[in-house]
């Protein structure tokens, strides 16, 4: 990570979100846009948005230990991660679609792509999904990922993460993220995570939350999620033709 | 208030697809044979920097009904809803980079008080090395609304040509060819999502 350069198109407030061309992550470098991002306004198509789209979600599916579907439990280190999810008023965000994947305890994979010599654990697919509730809480019991190498720089290993997708009220709050741990030590070589401007990378790590952990059962780890759409301030370059 | 400051974005990465594009999650197939409107395919490829396709994004798109409704609660016009039209699909590229997705030319949405747009259909493209998704837009080359379309003028008049998705026909199958060129040559316009409409 000597010679990354910070290009500046970035969608969003550049003070939250990573640039597209990020160099030391280098499968952003031929796939980051080279042009300027198109400023457009909201319109009732991005005011709109699928919602939970996907109707067949059990309780089952928020327990990555148990929802393989092999009758067995997946090893290593129960973990319970919950939280809320919030617009930028704070308000909570209920009832929308949360989906998650992740690493098993030993760093692997599920994913055919992955072939790094982690064992894989037969009980664990590292899917997961629920819906929150009406006070824009989420909740999954799953194991605590492990992390993994991968061939974007000498020695390179992502930190322990959950990969978090989620919709929010419209298009507009649509949200690929990553869920990071307090306590992790490799994050000073991640550029994935380093991509993102530091005070609003603190925000993709949760926290150690003892009042979550449940005695003799799992640990608590506690990470809240805002999905700030685009702001509602008028749009001014938009100069209307009089009919 | 003060507002909350929003959580970052972070790449798909290469690993999604157990989990995102997973039976149910993946929808190709917007349109049931019942669904009102024009039935179309949308095809095209993913393209990097360097013209080599990109076997592992995940697109998705969302769209108002033939009568130019969409089904979400924020849309309270006095038009239809479709009961077998959702207007929302999530696909991967294949190894070849191809996508596709089967659905219905959406109708008309308004603008602002005093303008509508033209047919389109919004898009989401994801994947390993993009660290935020990206949105533009899928237009159809054969709309002359598009002459009058509010966000296509917005933008540079060269580049709109790579949001005009292309018609051909094919053995009675109406298909629109609409290829995502991350970069270099081509590039397809990304759009940033800036307040709100003036009205």
């Amino acid at each position: 990570m000597n010679t990354t350069t910070i290009a500046s198109i970035v969608r969003g407030d550049a003070a939250i979100f990573p640039p597209y061309l990020y160099d030391a992550y280098r499968s952003t470098i031929r796939r980051a846009p080279g042009l300027p991002l198109i400023d457009v306004p909201l319109t009732l198509s991005e005011l709109t948005g699928p919602g939970p789209r996907i109707s067949a979600i059990t309780p089952e599916d928020a327990d990555l230990t148990r929802n393989a579907g092999t009758g067995g439990e997946a090893i290593g280190q129960r973990i319970i991660v919950s939280g809320r999810v919030l617009d930028a008023q704070g308000h909570p965000i209920p009832h929308t679609l949360v989906e998650i994947w992740q690493a098993n305890a030993a760093g692997r994979y599920i994913h055919r792509r992955d072939q790094w010599p982690g064992p894989l654990d037969p009980h664990f697919l590292g899917i997961g999904r629920c819906h929150t509730d009406a006070n824009g809480v989420y909740r999954f019991l799953t194991v605590r990922p492990g992390a993994y190498p991968w061939k974007n720089h000498p020695n390179a290993w992502r930190p322990a993460h959950i990969h978090f997708s989620l919709f929010g009220p419209n298009w507009g709050t649509r949200l690929i993220t990553q869920m990071y741990f307090q306590d992790d030590p490799l994050f000073f070589q991640d550029p994935i995570f380093q991509s993102v401007p530091a005070e609003a990378g603190q925000r993709l790590i949760a926290s150690y939350d003892h009042e979550q952990t449940q005695p003799e059962w799992a640990l608590g780890w506690r990470w809240d999620i805002v999905l700030a759409g685009p702001s509602a301030t008028p749009f001014e370059p938009i100069r209307e033709e009089q009919p | 208030m003060t507002a909350l400051i929003p959580t970052s974005a972070q790449t798909v990465g290469p690993f999604f697809h157990d989990c995102l594009l997973r039976n149910d999650a993946q929808i190709n197939i917007l349109a049931a044979p019942e669904t009102f409107g024009e039935h179309i395919r949308i095809t095209g490829r993913v393209l990097d920097g360097d013209g080599t396709v990109v076997p592992d994004a995940m697109i998705e798109i969302w769209q108002a009904n033939a009568y130019g409704r969409y089904q979400h609660p924020a849309d309270t016009r006095a038009l239809p809803l479709d009961p077998a039209f959702t207007g929302y699909g999530r696909t991967g590229s294949a190894a070849d980079g191809t996508y596709w997705f089967t659905t219905i030319k959406p109708g008309c949405v308004p603008f602002s008080n005093q303008h509508m747009q033209a047919p389109h259909i919004c898009v989401a493209i994801f994947g390993r090395g993009l660290l935020n998704h990206l949105y533009t837009r899928i237009y159809f080359a054969d709309e002359p609304d598009n002459a009058t379309d509010p966000i296509l003028k917005l933008v540079p008049a060269q580049r709109r040509v790579t949001l005009l998705a292309q018609p051909e026909t094919i053995s009675s199958e109406r298909i629109y060819r609409f290829d995502i060129i991350l970069q270099g040559m081509g590039e397809t316009a990304f759009f940033n999502l800036v307040g709100a409409v003036a009205v």
